[in-house]
């Protein structure tokens, strides 16, 4: 199997071994990267969406927003970005942002929306205020939902989050972009092959977290 | 500013803007075909056996989760730098989307129109085409939208490992000659060509399901 030809080449290679260039550096770049989007997604998203899920207002925006989520080339705005603004790792953050932002805003406001209104009326009922019952009815009934909203987004940033090397930066894309320019196939194999292992361990991570943090009277549904 | 049309690209883009709309419709549009012709007996096996659809949910959304770059790379050493290299994964991501669409559309089919059919001494086969398609069509037809255009924009990334990306390779060609100009016509058209290929399907499915336009109109 010469992929495993490949890989063994690319792990046995002492470049990679330490220094700038070598896995855990990229790895480490790839992660920094893709949190720092995440959580700015997530902190301009989350709000967003579960004032809108709690108020049942701005279905249509939130549904156009995810139209143009799906449709933006995120190559495309990297690039154009990179040429209009400068090569800076801040003006490549943006698109990884832009990106995240829809899948959040459409679970989570699809998951606060779709809570079981006897739920709320009945802490209303106990007299909650409307800031108790977000925060302790509306999301943790939600959560699965938010949790995969937040999934898809860092998913996506994972995956875009390579082409950062497209603009000059650094994470696992690193050695797609410079095996492809140098002919040097097992280095495009092991940066392919180690940027969906982290893609597969972030879907990983968040079934764990679904698996610790939702409620298990959720679980049965 | 020269007096050359925007359309007229320079020469070491290698192809014309036509030759991009080509390629871009036909390598995102057939994989997006190419991915219903797989998912339709798919979701089909997933409805009648609903113990399979768990565990197919979640084969597609791990392969889904698989970067793009990555497959397209990962094929060059079976497929060469192809549009076969492009086509496959696309296809397999259109899956994660469609797979649900059919289980969906498939489960939207209320039960006493299986059995007016039945009644009406449909077979198997005849029920499915004549009756469980069109009346599934609507669902089935807002997922096709859903894969059609990110199939689309999916297919830029196809210009990292050569000119395969569609009006992508506009993104990676503007870079390395720094010209903006190149770059905002790839986004200009492939999100027009997008919109375009969305108007398209909605009107394909107003005329597959004409029963559906007095009512009210679906996603």
């Amino acid at each position: 199997m010469s992929i495993f030809n490949y890989l063994r080449q690319f792990f046995d290679n002492p470049a990679y071994r330490s220094g700038y260039d070598s896995i855990w550096t990229r790895l480490a770049e790839h992660c920094e990267y893709s949190l720092v989007a995440l959580l700015i997604a997530a902190a301009i998203a989350l709000p967003l969406s579960i004032l809108s899920g709690h108020t049942g207002r701005g279905d249509g925006a939130i549904s156009a927003v995810a139209v143009i989520g799906r449709a933006m080339p995120s190559l495309g705005l990297l690039v154009l970005l990179a040429v209009e603004l400068g090569l800076s790792l801040s003006v490549t953050m943006i698109p990884l942002v832009l990106l995240g932002i829809p899948p959040i805003l459409l679970y989570t406001h699809a998951g606060i929306r779709a809570v079981d209104p006897a739920a709320v009326d009945a802490a209303r009922g106990l007299g909650m205020t409307p800031w108790q019952t977000v925060r302790k009815v509306e999301v943790p009934a939600a959560l699965p939902l938010i949790l995969a909203g937040l999934r898809a987004a860092a998913v996506q940033i994972v995956a875009t989050a390579t082409l950062a090397a497209v603009v000059s930066f650094g994470g696992l894309g690193r050695y797609i972009i410079d095996g492809l320019y140098q002919y040097d196939y097992p280095q495009v194999v092991g940066g392919a092959v180690l940027v969906a292992v982290l893609s597969l361990a972030t879907l990983l991570v968040f079934w764990l977290l679904d698996r610790l943090l939702v409620s298990p009277g959720l679980r049965s549904r | 500013m020269s007096a050359t049309s925007v359309f007229e690209l320079p020469s070491y883009v290698q192809s014309s803007y036509f030759g991009l709309v080509v390629t871009q419709l036909e390598v995102s549009l057939g994989a997006t075909l190419a991915g219903l012709v797989i998912s339709l007996p798919i979701g089909q096996l997933c409805s009648r056996l609903p113990k399979f659809y768990p565990p197919m949910l979640g084969l597609v959304t791990i392969i889904y989760s698989i970067p793009s770059i990555a497959l397209f790379v990962l094929l060059i050493d079976i497929t060469g730098e192809s549009e076969t290299t492009v086509f496959i994964p696309l296809t397999l991501y259109t899956l994660a989307i469609l797979v649900p669409g059919v289980v969906d559309g498939i489960r939207s089919v209320p039960r006493e129109v299986l059995d007016a059919a039945d009644g009406m001494g449909y077979g198997r086969i005849r029920r499915y085409f004549a009756v469980e398609l069109p009346v599934a069509t609507p669902t089935l037809m807002a997922a096709i939208r859903v894969a059609a255009v990110s199939s689309l924009s999916l297919m830029s990334i196809g210009s990292t490992i050569g000119n395969y990306g569609g009006f992508g390779d506009l993104f990676l060609l503007g870079l390395r000659f720094f010209d903006n100009r190149l770059i905002w016509l790839g986004l200009f058209s492939l999100l027009a060509l997008s919109v375009l290929c969305d108007l398209v399907l909605r009107w394909a499915q107003r005329l597959l399901t004409p029963w559906a336009r007095s009512r009210r109109s679906f996603g």
